[in-house]
């Protein structure tokens, strides 16, 4: 079926939509209830956070818009140290979506949720002119634990910073479908609570953690750095790229360091504790490929850097300055 | 062997060496190696006009997007040229007043595109030195192929050795280059032979991973230490320090192709002005492919406090420009410099390697 303007007109077609396609996925007796709002129970320090997702294709190779809305959403979450419980979903559809595909979208959102240990307690949907296309808003409600205290303010000068995975699998895989460059690159979009949920069960001193998404790692690095007021060293020998990425990102002269994820997180954590984070990073789901990538310095003492610096330490011993992604990231020319 | 290179250039002590690298990608990758934080402060590694993109002048994107926004009419193009800009806008910033653009990875595919949509009528915007034009000569032998009638090339293409002729000849302060490695796959080492001979000047055709870069390096400058030396033993001051991929004689498929389809003729390298016989143009008798590429001079500087044109000729480093890093940033280039990530001055600003 294709979906029509009068699958937002709030009618007949409107609810035969959110009955066939939408309540059967997510079915939950929040949800079930289809009521103007959702009421949820809850108390103590809550997270909250929104995101909307228009990304193009909305399939591709190891994910889609469903899966990718609710690991973004969740992670989001986890990344204060809460554990995530409700997320709330907007759908826009242009004119001429079709429903075959609307249904793998939202079955693959529901799968995600349940992977990821989150109720979809409300909804709702619109549909605008167009060509077919599908977008996502999501708002994420999470609770965070007594105690729990992690911010991109927190870092600690002697932190070693732990990145959970390869980088640039999700920018690959998304510019591959979209530049039809043949490839066996898969997005790495995946929800992260069972690494955090780890981190905290072993009782590691996290200070800081970050998803790392749009921008990619130096991006997301420079910002902490500059809210915590610090240095931070990488070592470019240490940052994990797969050869697939890495000559991928040469082909098109793009940076592994400034392409994005959607299932990889930073840690910092105080170097006595590295080993057991990463020892339960790696046990989790998504986790295995875990690394110490560099670390926290006192910008009064470290050899070439002031507060707010990223530097990373080249293979030859050369000193690069990183900042954030400025403009696109387009592919240069040769 | 390499850190025998690293630790000479780390202790190197002799008279002050300037080089310059004229090819984009060894921009990129020298600031990414970090090499210049290691080496002596008495070897000095300057940028010239390597970039394709940076070098284009305002007119030919002008142009772009003067067809771009014409009923009917799409361009094609890489990623680098949406952000240059023209007189007024960039090809990017058209889009907002309805010009149509579409970004490819390769030239080829715009065939694919040309086929599928018979009605449109598609421009590429073909940028580039020796390395991308062979890739042209493929595109333009698909279009004959293909009998496709709704595919024109609007070119800007460069050849390397008049630009380093009017480098020396307007006597940039350098001591040697390091000759770029892609270009010299299809040129071949020997390219080089009359520069070095004309000017007593080195050349060292270098790879782009940082060792190669190390050995490139070290080898210049031991060509500058032995100049006299060489010289008066009559041997050339040409080495190849790229030999996996680079040889004396280079593609001569490829060249032959270029011969074939397009001819030198004068073109204007932004900020640098008119240099004769450094552009390449369709052969009169192929301008049925050729949506009007020559005579495109015009070039306007965004900012008049613009310091690009001696920036590429390796006269000052992007931190001796006033605008660089204030109003010029990445985000809000003022010149061409700061444009593509080939660019020496995003290259600098992006790794404050200057």
């Amino acid at each position: 079926m294709i979906v029509t303007m009068a699958h937002g007109s709030g009618g007949a077609a409107t609810s035969e939509l959110i009955r066939d396609i939408f309540a059967k996925a997510f079915d939950n007796d929040v949800l079930n209830e289809m009521e103007d709002s959702a009421v949820v129970e809850g108390s103590g320090r809550i997270a909250v956070t929104t995101d909307s997702f228009v990304v193009t294709p909305i399939e591709f190779p190891g994910g889609d818009i469903g899966r990718l809305c609710v690991c973004g959403t969740v992670n989001d979450l986890l990344m204060r140290g809460a554990v995530p419980k409700y997320l709330t979903c907007g759908f826009i559809l242009q004119e001429g979506a079709d429903t075959e595909v609307l249904k793998r979208i939202v079955s693959s959102m529901a799968q995600t949720a349940r992977e990821a240990g989150v109720q979809i307690v409300a909804g709702d949907t619109k549909v605008i002119e167009g060509n077919g296309g599908i977008l996502i808003n999501t708002a994420g409600v999470g609770f965070i634990p007594d105690g729990v205290e992690i911010s991109a303010k927190n870092l600690q000068v002697g932190d070693v910073l732990i990145l959970s995975g390869n980088l640039g699998d999700h920018h690959a895989a998304i510019l591959g479908s979209r530049l039809s460059i043949s490839n066996d690159i898969v997005s790495d979009n995946a929800p992260l609570t069972e690494m955090v949920a780890n981190l905290e069960k072993d009782r590691v001193d996290v200070h800081t953690m970050r998803d790392v998404t749009r921008g990619g790692l130096a991006s997301v690095l420079k910002e902490l750095a500059v809210a915590s007021g610090v240095v931070i060293t990488l070592e470019e020998e240490k940052l994990p790229v797969t050869n697939a990425v890495r000559d991928f990102c040469g082909l098109l002269g793009l940076d592994p360091l400034y392409m994005g994820n959607e299932g990889k997180m930073i840690a910092a954590v105080p170097a006595e504790e590295a080993e057991k984070a990463l020892n339960a990073i790696r046990r989790a789901a998504y986790g295995e490929h875990a690394v110490v990538i560099g670390r926290v310095e006192d910008p009064g003492q470290a050899a070439d850097g002031k507060a707010g610096d990223l530097l990373l330490k080249t293979p030859i011993g050369g000193i690069r300055a990183l900042d954030v992604l400025q403009g696109e990231g387009l592919p240069r020319i040769c | 062997m390499i850190e025998q290179y690293m630790e000479y250039l780390k202790q190197y002590d002799g008279p002050s060496i300037t080089l310059m690298e004229v090819c984009g990608s060894h921009t990129a990758a020298i600031a990414k190696s970090g090499i210049r934080s290691v080496l002596s402060p008495k070897i000095k590694l300057v940028s010239g006009p390597g970039c394709p993109v940076c070098v284009s002048p305002s007119g030919y994107v002008d142009q772009l997007i003067h067809l771009a926004l014409e009923e009917g009419v799409t361009i094609t193009t890489f990623g680098d040229l949406l952000r240059i800009p023209g007189s007024r806008m960039t090809l990017n910033e058209s889009k907002g007043l309805g010009a149509k653009v579409e970004m490819v990875y390769s030239p080829m595919d715009v065939i694919r595109l040309a086929k599928e949509n018979p009605q449109v009528r598609y421009v590429f915007g073909a940028v580039g030195f020796e390395t991308t034009i062979p890739v042209y000569t493929v595109l333009l032998d698909a279009i004959r192929e293909e009998k496709l009638t709704n595919l024109q090339l609007l070119t800007a293409l460069k050849c390397m050795p008049p630009v380093i002729d009017w480098l020396c000849e307007g006597g940039a302060k350098l001591d040697g280059f390091i000759a770029p490695g892609h270009v010299s796959v299809i040129t071949g080492s020997s390219y080089y032979i009359p520069l070095a001979q004309k000017y007593r000047i080195p050349f060292g055709i270098t790879g782009f991973n940082p060792k190669e870069l190390v050995a490139g390096i070290y080898g210049i400058v031991r060509m500058c230490e032995k100049k006299e030396e060489l010289l008066s033993a009559g041997k050339v001051l040409v080495k190849n320090f790229y030999t996996s991929v680079v040889t004396e004689q280079g593609n001569t498929r490829a060249l032959e192709k270029m011969e074939t389809y397009f001819e030198p003729g004068p073109a204007v390298w932004r900020g640098m002005g008119n240099i004769p016989g450094s552009g390449l143009y369709l052969k009169p008798e192929f301008s049925l492919y050729d949506a009007g590429s020559r005579g495109l001079d015009d070039d306007q500087k965004i900012n008049k406090a613009c310091r690009c044109d001696q920036v590429l000729m390796g006269k000052i480093a992007s931190k001796e420009c006033p605008l660089f890093g204030k109003v010029c940033t990445p985000l809000s280039p003022q010149g061409a410099c700061m444009v593509s990530s080939e660019g020496s001055c995003y290259q600098n600003y992006l790794n404050r390697d200057n």
